[in-house]
């Protein structure tokens, strides 16, 4: 199992009354809710946390891409991990990840994670989401029902920058370069672990089994409800006749908080809890899906957008509806090792994404969590598939020797060898 | 009026043709049209008409090769040629009068007359054309319509939006419809048109709704001062769906390029 540990960054001021007063957390933001100052200790504290998650037996840390967002502070996460790359060790830097179709060219993305799994020493898996529509369309401007086939094609250029070793010219129809030659190229060969963040289209599952890329559900409704969707997943594997169901294929992000006990798991966490899931995910409907950004056949199987409200309008979700309905899984170490067992088995599913820091939760109690889930849950759970324990096509595959951040000598032991050169 | 299908370069086309005198193009807006628009019964009275669809319009083919303006026109372009028309007088709603403006910027000898009924294609930054895409259904009518209780029984009328199938279909139409739409009109829907609208030649007629609260009457002004001679009739009480809420009123002004 791999069990990434990751941070959506959210804004943890939102006031008590957001969702009354604003009518969305996405796209058109009131921007006087963001405080530049406030967020100087927001962002530190959230990459310290990410830091923290990598000393206390995570597999992986995550950071991922949204636009003018309340519950995500964090447009570019490779700045993040950049950051990242230099504090932590051992743990991989899971981005998942930068919405290909968003840059100009894309080979900026090519050249980005070439960066980042340099200086992390190949620690790099790499994702490659379509976007949501909010952030794809409505912040960043694409046109919806071209969306898919630029994603492809700046799919494909980046593949194509990173496995070719000379200058190429690339004729698409959204990027035209005379040379492409990337410089520098990641560590990793052919290229870093791929990951791809869906949402139920059959053509992502098609493009994943495909390519060997792993399909990431990343919901927020936790495993009750992903049922259906993961099994259309594994079902196309199946009928797509792919090798193996290795379940390093798939992964699914799931809501976390651990204590002690199961009262004691609500009385600490229950506040941050309901924060995230009554405020931070009040989207306009609007903005959920605009027409022609899924396709049709994707329409067609129902798969509707997480973000569109329940149709008899937002009601106040309690504790007890997350729990039992599996959108979080919280407790003693016992009662959610238990849980995250019937996840992992009924979904099939080798990676997790952890999210641990929930809405406006605090850092100790982020980090108490954190580390009664690295210690008392996730050995427990480590070895669930040990017929697929060396399927290592998922996963980043770091160089042996590395070095860490802050090796220089002493301005002394500079000063020396700068004279025995002159002497 | 008759559905019937013409086959060009890129697609089949659906069409709906009925009514008797000089040939007339009618090209709808993002919205769609229908069989039983009122507009195209009025316009029948007078002219031939003949209204195709944008692929994936209606029951129509999609076009997926069909991505941005000068596709869409040279399109537009060789539906007029398949339908074995010379020079009709062209006529586009928003949408259907961006692509209208452009059919007739491109090739100024082709198109000699003219109407553009609200047409989108301009962007002021003070007068920002409204965004459609992001609007529910139930904000629809105040946006198209000068008389927002009308409008609501016009659109509204026979929606089941509480039915899963039926929101299945309609989320499926709005996907293939908008879908294309957004090729030519998102995020903003302007394609470089004030750029080439000094090419016109044609009589052109502009029509606006005094109440038109997705393309503000500010902008007949502005595709009056791009386009040369352009005559303007302002049509007081009326919308953005100014020739469904005055039918008569719309097909009048339209009578004055005959």
């Amino acid at each position: 199992m791999k069990f990434t540990w990751f941070n959506l960054m959210p804004w943890p001021y939102l006031p008590d009354d957001f969702r009354e007063k604003n009518r969305s957390v996405w796209v058109d933001i009131d921007q006087a809710l963001f405080d530049p100052e406030k967020s100087h200790e927001v962002y530190n504290t959230y990459m310290d946390l990410l830091e923290y998650a990598g000393t206390v037996g995570f597999d992986g840390i995550g950071v991922n891409e949204h636009h003018q967002n309340g519950y995500g502070i964090m447009p570019s996460p490779n700045i993040i991990s950049a950051g990242l790359a230099r504090r932590t060790k051992d743990v991989a830097l899971v981005v998942l990840g930068n919405s290909i179709a968003l840059y100009n060219p894309p080979v900026r993305v090519a050249e980005e994670f070439a960066m980042l799994d340099c200086i992390s020493g190949g620690r790099l898996v790499a994702g490659f989401p379509v976007g949501t529509s909010m952030d794809t369309n409505y912040c960043y401007g694409q046109i919806p029902s071209l969306t898919r086939e630029k994603y492809q094609e700046a799919h494909d250029l980046i593949i194509k920058a990173w496995t070719t070793r000379e200058p190429f010219a690339f004729n698409g129809r959204y990027t035209k370069l005379r040379y492409v030659n990337l410089w520098p190229r990641p560590i990793q060969q052919p290229h870093p672990p791929i990951h791809i963040p869906g949402g139920g289209s059959v053509e992502t599952y098609d493009f994943c089994i495909d390519n060997t890329y792993s399909y990431s559900y990343l919901s927020f409704s936790g495993y009750i409800r992903a049922q259906a969707l993961m099994k259309g997943y594994w079902d196309r594997v199946a009928e797509r006749g792919a090798p193996d169901t290795s379940p390093y294929r798939a992964g699914f992000a799931q809501t976390i908080c651990v204590a002690e006990s199961d009262e004691e798991a609500e009385r600490l966490y229950s506040e941050h809890i309901l924060y995230f899931y009554n405020r931070c995910l009040h989207v306009y409907a609007g903005f959920a899906d605009a027409p022609g950004y899924r396709t049709i056949k994707t329409i067609q199987t129902g798969a509707l957008s997480q973000y569109a409200p329940p149709r008899a309008g937002y009601s106040k979700l309690t504790w007890k509806d997350l729990i039992d309905g599996g959108h979080v899984i919280a407790g003693s170490p016992e009662t959610v090792r238990q849980r995250m067992e019937d996840l992992i088995r009924s979904l099939h599913v080798g990676n997790i994404f952890c999210l641990m820091h929930v809405g406006n939760m605090p850092k100790e109690k982020c980090m108490y969590s954190t580390k009664l889930f690295g210690e008392k849950v996730l050995p427990k759970l480590r070895n669930m598939f040990p017929e697929f324990a060396d399927d290592g096509r998922f996963w980043c595959k770091p160089m042996k020797q590395r070095v860490a951040a802050g090796r220089l000598p002493s301005d002394r032991d500079a000063a020396e060898a700068v004279s025995r050169v002159t002497a | 009026m008759q559905l019937k299908t013409i086959k060009t370069h890129r697609a089949p086309v659906r069409y709906f043709e009925g009514g008797k005198g000089q040939p007339l193009v009618f090209l709808h807006g993002a919205g769609g049209i229908a069989a039983d628009d009122p507009f195209l019964a009025k316009l029948a009275e007078s002219f031939h008409v003949y209204a195709p669809l944008v692929p994936g319009y209606v029951d129509s083919e999609e076009c997926h090769e069909i991505r941005d303006m000068l596709d869409f026109t040279l399109h537009t372009l060789d539906v007029v040629d398949a339908l074995g028309l010379k020079d009709p007088i062209l006529v586009g709603h928003s949408m259907g009068g961006m692509i209208a403006a452009e059919m007739a910027a491109v090739c100024p000898n082709e198109v000699s007359r003219m109407a553009l009924i609200a047409p989108s294609g301009l962007w002021l930054d003070d007068h920002p054309v409204a965004d459609i895409f992001t609007k529910l259904p139930y904000e629809m009518p105040a946006l198209l319509f000068h008389d927002e209780e009308a409008g609501k029984a016009r659109l509204t009328t026979g929606l089941a939006l509480d039915d899963p199938k039926f929101l299945q279909n309609f989320l499926v139409t709005n996907a293939r419809q908008l879908g294309m739409a957004g090729r030519l009109l998102f995020p903003i829907p302007e394609r470089g048109l004030s750029e080439r609208l000094y090419r016109v030649k044609a009589k052109t007629i502009l029509v606006w709704g005094d109440s038109d609260r997705v393309v503000s009457p500010v902008y007949a002004h502005e595709f009056k001062r791009l386009i040369k001679g352009a005559q303007l009739v302002s049509i007081p009480e009326a919308g953005h769906l100014v020739q469904l809420e005055k039918p008569r009123e719309t097909a009048a002004a339209i009578q004055r390029l005959v």
